[in-house]
This record gives structure tokens, C-alpha cells and sequence, in this order.
């Protein structure tokens, strides 16, 4: 099947089975290699992507479905504001030990400051709860998003 | 900057060569001796001396490349090893570029992932190279003035004249230092620690920056023009065969390019295991076409290889007697039958999967006879000599790039995956195939953290103390030899503070296979023991620190009957006490069914001792503190990527307790299958941890896995402490009264 899908501002065209997943389309026919796989059961958050501005997993999401909501990966999500201070934050405290799951954790964590810009500690908890990270990186998760939303100076607990 | 006197201990002459770069500046090639030798020397044992070779360049412009030998894998070496080199360098770590070693055991020596080693094998090699390096641009500075190199000091890539207020940068003399004989890295000076600028420092991972943009760093995130994706379909049960395969149907699935029935070489532990590849344009087409297999597997070697059969083997092995001695001190027997006071009880623990986030994979091209492999391994070399003995393709026709992997934590010792791409690339010549697993190959085919089962006894004495201790360990493996990741610890303490112990063990064979799962054998062994204790302690009228530190008596070092390091008894002390003083441990929480646990291990050579706080209600655990106390040598050398490292292994720990984790088989066939039934860690249980490190006057060692054991068993103690309840069994499930 053949379908025109807006990625990160971009329009492309793409001719794959309508119920291969986004992730799939991502990484092996466009070469956006941010998005990771998993788990492919929706239960990890590695491969979360915005769509229409929300968090969604990509592995769950089939191509035919998803017409003409506006994708953004990684790769592009550092040029909008929230995204920028999230990749900062994530860096002046070295939040990440492997990295592999860091792409899905900032995705999420973009979408809640998106709909909330001054998070508490139980709404990251329940915003990254689907998002795993096998290294155990959560207290700096948690650090990175408060100093992204100004609630937290980077020196304050580098946790 | 001055120098004090050499750091002693590297006892062979060393070989720096230097050359010049293309297109200007200096190029250090370093063959020194690793410093095993003399670590294990200091505890009176003698490893076989290596070398290892690092580069070192500097450009015209003052740039640092500094190669970065071993896999990274998320324990931090890509930055904390450099950072050894650029300190002593004693250039700007702003000036500092690293780059990935391909693998090249000639160029680099050992290049590993794997048991909390990298900085105590790295740490004055690294050092000397860096200082080596220094010496040599001094000298040319030296020379180009005509002063005395001992006139001159250094700073922040710069080499300074204070005499005449002369100073130039590194990259200024770079091309004149490589014309020089580089000095001997053995008696070049070593900085005092007051005079690190880089050591000690927070430094973020070289490659975050890339990492947080989503640019592609991991193995998963080769792209080679014309590669394939593939999938390895391998049989429902450990052990089992291939017989036949119809693949026609999987040959005309969408995107599929080529279906590959595989015979392995009868070795599906250490070698290459019978399966089907298909090989398709886009991964999940191809691991969508494994529908369409039908496939004749031969399942006979896993008959009766179930959880259930396990357990009630093991029960009648430890009701059948003590099993086979492994450490017998005094005479345990009579001690017990005479003491006050006997304690008995019964521990066990699940195989567990290693389920990094990144799924096993392996990039491989084969044309013209030689092959050129990507990979995330925590043992490429071993990965080479693997690929030889499988597949017969020799070490010298293969080139690997070393990638960073998505997580290790011991999967990655083994090279399985590497094998299995290199064999199907083999069959589609001058085809780049990239062979990832999905989540259910990695949860259904891992190298399992074995289980075990513990039957303990103790006595005490009237006054509380511990007179005998005895333990039958019921493991895996072939009656001689345990399996890999199954071995028992004979310095496990109480053994060397008591004159009255026995160790024996009974073993299980199993066709699954097994391994080094983060602090292996400790990550179980503390779990039991440290438990067990708190249950002598109680028992004695005392608690688990403080019948510790009655056990371990005054500071001395106890050797252990093996290769392992030795215990020095006085550091266990200063963590212990430590951390009694961080958590209050005598302050017990006010609020109901809430509590601390203590729990002390020596491991990788690293003292930590652990005091969860916990609570229970309804039988769910609330995890609300935990303090670590760790001494693991003089000098932390990135404080950001060490805090990582111990707050990782107690989250791991804690997940390994409490999220459910535990692999079990029907028959050979694993009845788990992805992070649903397999769970892992997630950020709402994630405690405040808090962390003090104890600077001994030793030598710095690792960080990767001797965090993990004792927050199992502090969380087990905390949770008796609270409601009574003793857990003898993981994973932690609790009555919901």
C-alpha cells in the first residue's frame, strides 16, 4: 500500500503493508534510527513518538492508521522548546548510563511538560511509568524533567 | 604542575613509540603492562602479565584523540578511562576527542566488558600513558626554548616557562615531540590526587550528547547500504534440534528475500544452535514471516526439564544428606549438636533473564572469505575465537567494530548472536545483514542467572555468639563442574570469621543454558546468607551490623581458598559502620509496618553495606529509602557516572525482589516470554538513594555490579522487620493480610 506520511515536517512517501508498525517504517525504510525497539508490545516506551503532540508507542501503531496526524521522533523534537530544555537538562546531569531508552524516557517526558508544564513527582511518576529503563536511570529522570520545567536547579540534587 | 615521586608496581619495561600523525602533531602508541600483575601481587597471588596498547594523538590545532579500548556497555568506561589518560596529560578535557577501538587484541590487549575490572586493571596504565605523552611534549618544549625540561610545568594542554613568561599549547610542539624517544611510562611521575583536574570531576558520557539527539550509537543502529534485517527462529525448547523445515510459505511472505534452514554445530551453549533465518527487506517483515514457518524440532533433551521437577529434585537432594564438601573448618557437626541455641531454615531463588533494552544483535557481511562484524559484545575477543571454533572462519579474516550496546549486565559475555549473524551472512555472500532479536528470543534463549536452593543450619553459643555454620547449596551442573553462573563462593562470610563451618554442594544437571548475570553468584549468595544472618542475629538478641561486626573482630586481611582477593575485614567495618550512622539505623520509624534492613557483601572487590527502608501494606512493598555505604578505593574517577552505577544496581536489585522476576520452564520450553510476565524496574518504585562513599588508601576498583547483592537482602530483612514475615524465597511474594 502506498501512504504519505508528515514526519518531523517532512512529508514521505512510503509503499509497506498497512499494518506494518510505525517503529518499522521509522527505522528500516526511513533510517530514523532514534526510535528504538523493545519490547514491540507497547509495554517499554523505547519507541515512543509524538503524534499529533501526544506520547504514543510507535510499535503499536499501524501505518494505515495513522493518515495525517503530524509524527515527530527524536530526531526533530530538539527544535521545539520543551524538547530543547528536556535534552539540556538530560545532559547537565548525565542522566543516562547505556542510553538506550532515553529517546522514549525524553519523548514522554515532552509530552507531559507539553500538558503540564510544572509536573509533581506523582504526575512524572504516572507520565514515565511506561517508559522502562533496565539501567535504573529514574532518579535523574525524575531530576532532568523537574529542572526542564524550572523546578529544580541542576545543583540541587544530582540524583 | 609538579610531579611527585613514580607510582610503584609495573615491574616491566614498557614501550611507547611515537610518530607523526598525518597532517602534523604527535601519535603515541603505548605498549605497557597491565597492572594485574602487581594488584594481585599486593594479596600475594601472581596473574599472567598483558599489554595493552592505547593511543594517545594531538594535533596541530591542540586537539587530544584518546581511543577508547573496551566496550562501552553503560557502565561509563568510554569517558572514565580517557579521563585517566587526559588527567595526567594534564591537558583540557574541553581539548578531548574519543574515539571507539575497533577489536585488536595485538594493538589493545584485553578488551572486555565484564566483572567491575576495567578501572582496576586500567587505572595506572592509563595514567602512565597519559603522563608518558606529557613528558614527551615537555621535552620538545624543552628543546625548542633550550631550557631544562624541569624548568618547565604544564596546564590545561599548555607548557609554561615561568622564568622568562613563556608558554605555548601542546599542539605547537606536537609534530617536534614525535621526532623524540619517548620517555619509560614505568618511572614517568604519576600526579598526587590533590593535583587531578579531570579525575574526580563530573564528566558527562562522551557519547550523551549524541544519545539524547537520537543519532546512532548502538549496534541496533547499523546502516549499511543494501542491508537485510534478519530474524533466527530457534527451537520452542532449550536443547532442542532441528529435524526439518518447510519453508516455502515463509519464502513468499511480503519482503522476504531468503529463508535459511541452519544446522549448528550440535553446541547451542558456547556455539552455533540449529534455526531458520529469514532474511528480509525490513525487520518486522521479517520476523512477521516466522508465522509461516513449520518446522520438525527434535525436543527429546529437554523432557522433564521443568521448574516443578527442579524444585523436587532439589528437596530430595538436601533431605538425602549434605552434598559434597566444598570448605569444611573445624567440625560443624558436633558444634551444632552442642550449641544453646540451633537455627535452621530453607532459601531459594529463581533463574532470572538479563533483558538489557537493546535485543541481542549482530550486523555481519561475508564476501571474498573474510568478514566484517558490528557488535554490541562485552567479549568481542572471545567473540573471534567463538566464531573460529563454530563457523571456522579465523580470527585474522575478520574485522569487528566494536558498537555501544543497549544495556549488558553479563548477556553479552556471551556471543551467540554473533555467531548466528555471522552464519547467515555467510550464506548470502556479500549481502550486509543485520540479526536482531525480537523481546521473546531474548527472554526464551538468555544465559539465566541460575536458580538455587540453601539449606542452612547455625548455632549459638549463651552468650549469642555464632559458634557453627553450616550450608548445602543444591546448584546446576554436571556433577563435576557447576554450570556457568551457577558457582558457590567459598569466602562467603560467615567462612573466615568462624572456626566452625561447613560449605557443601549437590548438583542438578540442566540443558539450559546459563551465566553471569551482574555480580554473579553474589547477586544470590548475598541474598540467602545475608538473610540467613539476620535470622542468627534476631535469634542471638542482636542485629545483623552488629553481629557483623562482632564476626568480622579487629581490621586484618583474611585470604580467600581461591583467586579471588582478599577480604580485608577492617574496610567491611568502616561501611558498615558508615552506614549505621547515614540511615540512623538505631532510629526505628514510628509509622506501622515500616522498617529497616541491613545487609553488608564484599564483591568485584568493592565493601558495600545497605539499609533499605520499607513498609508493607496489603501485601505490596513500598520501598522509601535506601542508603549505600561503599568503599571501592581511593579515588572515585567520575562521580556522575559512579552515583549512576550503584543507583542502577540497587534499582536492578530491588526489581530482581519485588517487580516478580522469575523464568520458568515446562519441559525446556520457557514460559515467559516479554517485559509483561518478565517485569522490570519502573520509575513510580524508584526510592531516594543515598550514597557515601568511604575513601580507603586503596587502590581504586569497580563499580559495575557490587552495589546489587546487599540491597536484596536489606530489602528481605526491612520487610521482616516490618510485619514478621520472612522472606525465604524470591521473588518476594507476601501473604495480603
Amino acid at each position: 500500500m502506498s501512504y504519505q506520511l508528515k514526519i518531523n515536517g517532512t512529508s514521505h512517501e512510503l509503499d509497506v503493508p498497512a499494518d506494518m508498525p510505525l517503529l518499522w517504517v521509522l527505522r528500516d525504510e526511513l533510517g530514523l534510527i532514534g526510535t528504538k525497539y523493545g519490547c514491540g508490545k507497547g509495554i517499554c516506551g523505547a519507541c515512543t513518538v509524538h503524534v499529533n503532540g501526544t506520547a504514543q508507542r510507535s510499535c503499536q501503531l499501524r501505518v494505515g492508521s495513522i493518515g495525517q496526524a503530524k509524527i515527530q521522533t527524536i530526531e526533530h523534537v530538539g527544535r521545539t522548546a520543551i524538547g530543547a530544555r528536556l535534552q539540556q537538562a538530560w545532559l547537565k546531569i548525565d542522566v543516562m548510563q547505556c542510553g538506550y531508552c532515553q529517546a522514549g524516557q525524553i519523548m514522554s517526558a515532552c509530552a507531559l511538560l507539553g500538558q503540564t508544564a510544572q509536573p509533581s513527582d506523582d504526575q512524572i511518576n504516572s507520565a514515565m511509568a511506561g517508559n522502562i529503563c533496565r539501567c535504573g536511570c529514574y532518579n535523574r529522570i525524575r531530576s532532568a524533567i523537574r529542572i526542564a520545567a524550572g523546578l529544580e536547579e541542576e545543583t540541587d540534587r544530582v540524583a | 604542575m609538579s610531579h611527585e615521586s613514580p607510582v610503584t608496581g609495573v615491574d616491566r619495561r614498557t614501550v611507547l613509540k611515537a610518530s607523526l600523525l598525518a597532517g602534523g602533531g604527535l601519535a603515541l602508541e603505548a605498549l605497557i603492562p597491565l597492572p594485574a600483575r602487581a594488584l594481585e601481587a599486593a594479596q600475594g597471588k601472581l596473574a599472567e602479565p598483558a599489554e595493552l596498547s592505547a593511543f594517545v594523538s594531538i594535533s596541530p590545532d591542540g586537539t587530544v584523540t584518546i581511543v577508547s579500548k573496551n566496550p562501552e556497555i553503560g557502565q561509563g568506561v568510554k569517558t572514565s578511562l580517557p579521563m585517566m589518560v587526559a588527567d595526567e596529560l594534564d591537558c583540557d578535557w574541553s581539548q578531548v576527542r574519543i574515539v571507539q577501538a575497533d577489536v585488536d587484541a595485538r594493538r589493545y590487549g584485553e578488551q572486555s566488558a565484564g566483572g567491575s575490572t576495567a578501572t582496576p586493571k586500567n587505572w595506572l596504565p592509563m595514567r602512565q600513558t597519559g603522563a608518558a605523552a606529557r613528558a614527551l611534549l615537555v621535552q620538545a618544549a624543552a628543546l625548542r626554548w633550550q631550557v631544562d625540561a624541569g624548568e618547565l610545568t604544564t596546564s590545561r594542554g599548555r607548557i609554561h616557562h615561568a622564568a622568562t613568561g613563556r608558554s605555548l599549547g601542546y599542539g605547537e610542539v606536537a609534530s617536534a615531540a614525535a621526532t623524540l624517544v619517548p620517555p619509560d611510562p614505568g618511572s614517568v611521575r604519576l600526579k598526587e590526587p590533590a593535583q587531578f583536574t579531570i579525575i574526580g570531576r563530573p564528566m558527562v558520557g562522551v557519547d550523551s550528547a549524541r544519545i539524547v539527539r537520537g543519532e546512532a550509537v548502538f549496534g541496533a543502529d547499523t546502516r549499511l547500504p543494501g542491508m537485510l534485517y534478519a530474524v533466527y527462529e530457534v527451537a520452542p525448547a532449550h536443547g532442542g534440534r532441528l529435524v526439518k523445515a518447510d519453508i516455502e510459505a515463509a519464502k513468499h511472505a511480503p519482503g522476504v528475500k531468503h529463508v535459511l534452514p541452519i544446522f549448528g554445530n550440535g553446541d547451542a551453549d558456547t556455539g552455533l544452535a540449529d534455526g531458520v533465518a529469514i532474511v528480509a527487506s525490513n525487520w518486522w517483515l521479517a520476523n512477521e514471516a516466522r508465522s509461516r514457518l513449520a518446522i520438525d524440532w527434535d525436543l527429546s533433551a529437554a523432557k522433564g526439564h521443568s521448574s516443578a521437577v527442579y524444585r523436587a529434585k532439589a528437596d530430595a537432594v538436601i533431605a538425602a544428606g549434605a552434598g559434597a564438601d566444598l570448605r569444611l573448618d573445624g567440625d560443624p557437626a558436633a558444634k551444632l549438636a552442642s550449641c544453646a541455641r540451633r537455627i535452621a531454615a530453607r532459601y531459594d531463588y529463581p533463574f532470572i533473564a538479563h533483558a538489557p533494552m537493546e535485543p541481542q544483535n549482530c550486523t555481519a557481511r561475508y564476501s571474498d572469505g573474510r568478514l566484517e562484524i558490528w557488535a554490541p559484545s562485552q567479549t568481542p575477543q572471545q567473540g573471534l575465537e567463538a566464531l573460529h571454533k563454530a563457523l571456522g572462519i579465523p580470527p585474522d579474516a575478520v574485522r569487528l567494530h566494536l558498537r555501544r550496546a543497549g544495556g549488558g549486565f553479563g548477556r553479552r559475555l556471551m556471543n551467540d548472536y554473533m555467531i548466528q549473524a555471522a552464519a547467515i551472512a555467510r550464506a548470502v555472500p556479500g549481502v550486509p545483514v543485520q540479526l536482531m532479536w525480537s523481546r521473546e528470543d531474548d527472554i526464551r534463549r538468555d544465559y539465566y542467572r541460575p536458580g538455587g536452593w540453601h539449606s542452612f543450619e547455625a548455632g549459638v553459643g549463651v552468650n549469642g555468639e555464632l559458634i557453627a555454620f553450616t550450608d548445602h547449596f543444591v546448584t546446576f551442573g554436571d556433577g563435576k563442574t557447576p554450570a556457568r553462573g551457577a558457582a558457590f563462593n567459598s569466602a562467603m562470610p560467615p567462612a573466615g570469621l568462624i572456626a566452625h563451618l561447613r560449605y557443601s554442594q549437590s548438583m542438578l544437571p540442566t540443558v539450559v543454558t546459563t551465566g553471569a548475570l551482574r555480580a554473579p553468584g553474589s547477586n544470590a549468595l548475598c541474598f540467602v546468607s545475608q538473610s540467613f544472618l539476620d535470622e542468627v542475629a534476631a535469634a542471638a538478641g542482636t542485629d545483623l551490623p552488629q553481629l557483623m561486626l562482632t564476626l568480622l573482630g579487629g581490621r586484618r586481611e583474611i585470604p580467600a581458598p581461591d583467586d579471588r582477593p582478599a577480604f580485608d575485614t577492617g574496610r567491611a567495618r568502616e561501611v558498615i559502620e558508615t552506614v549505621v550512622r547515614t540511615s540512623s539505623w538505631a532510629h526505628k520509624p514510628p509509622q506501622a509496618a515500616r522498617a529497616k534492613g541491613f545487609a553488608f557483601y564484599f564483591s568485584h572487590r568493592g565493601y558495600f553495606a545497605e539499609v533499605v527502608e520499607a513498609s508493607v501494606s496489603s501485601g505490596e512493598v513500598t520501598v522509601h529509602k535506601v542508603w549505600v555505604a561503599a568503599d571501592v578505593g581511593s579515588q572515585i574517577i567520575n562521580p556522575l557516572g559512579a552515583e549512576n552505577q550503584v543507583r542502577g544496581a540497587v534499582i536492578d536489585g530491588l526489581a530482581q525482589a519485588l517487580t516478580g522476576q522469575a523464568i520458568e520452564f515446562v519441559d525446556g520450553v520457557v514460559q515467559q516470554s516479554n517485559l509483561d510476565d518478565f517485569p522490570l524496574a519502573r520509575i513510580p518504585m524508584t526510592p531516594e538513594i543515598d550514597i557515601a562513599w568511604v575513601r580507603s588508601d586503596k587502590p581504586p576498583t569497580g563499580l559495575g555490579e557490587p552495589a546489587l547483592p546487599p540491597v536484596i537482602p536489606a530489602l528481605t530483612n526491612a520487610i521482616f522487620a516490618a510485619t514478621g514475615q520472612r522472606v525465604r524465597s524470591l521473588p518476594v511474594r507476601l501473604a495480603s493480610a
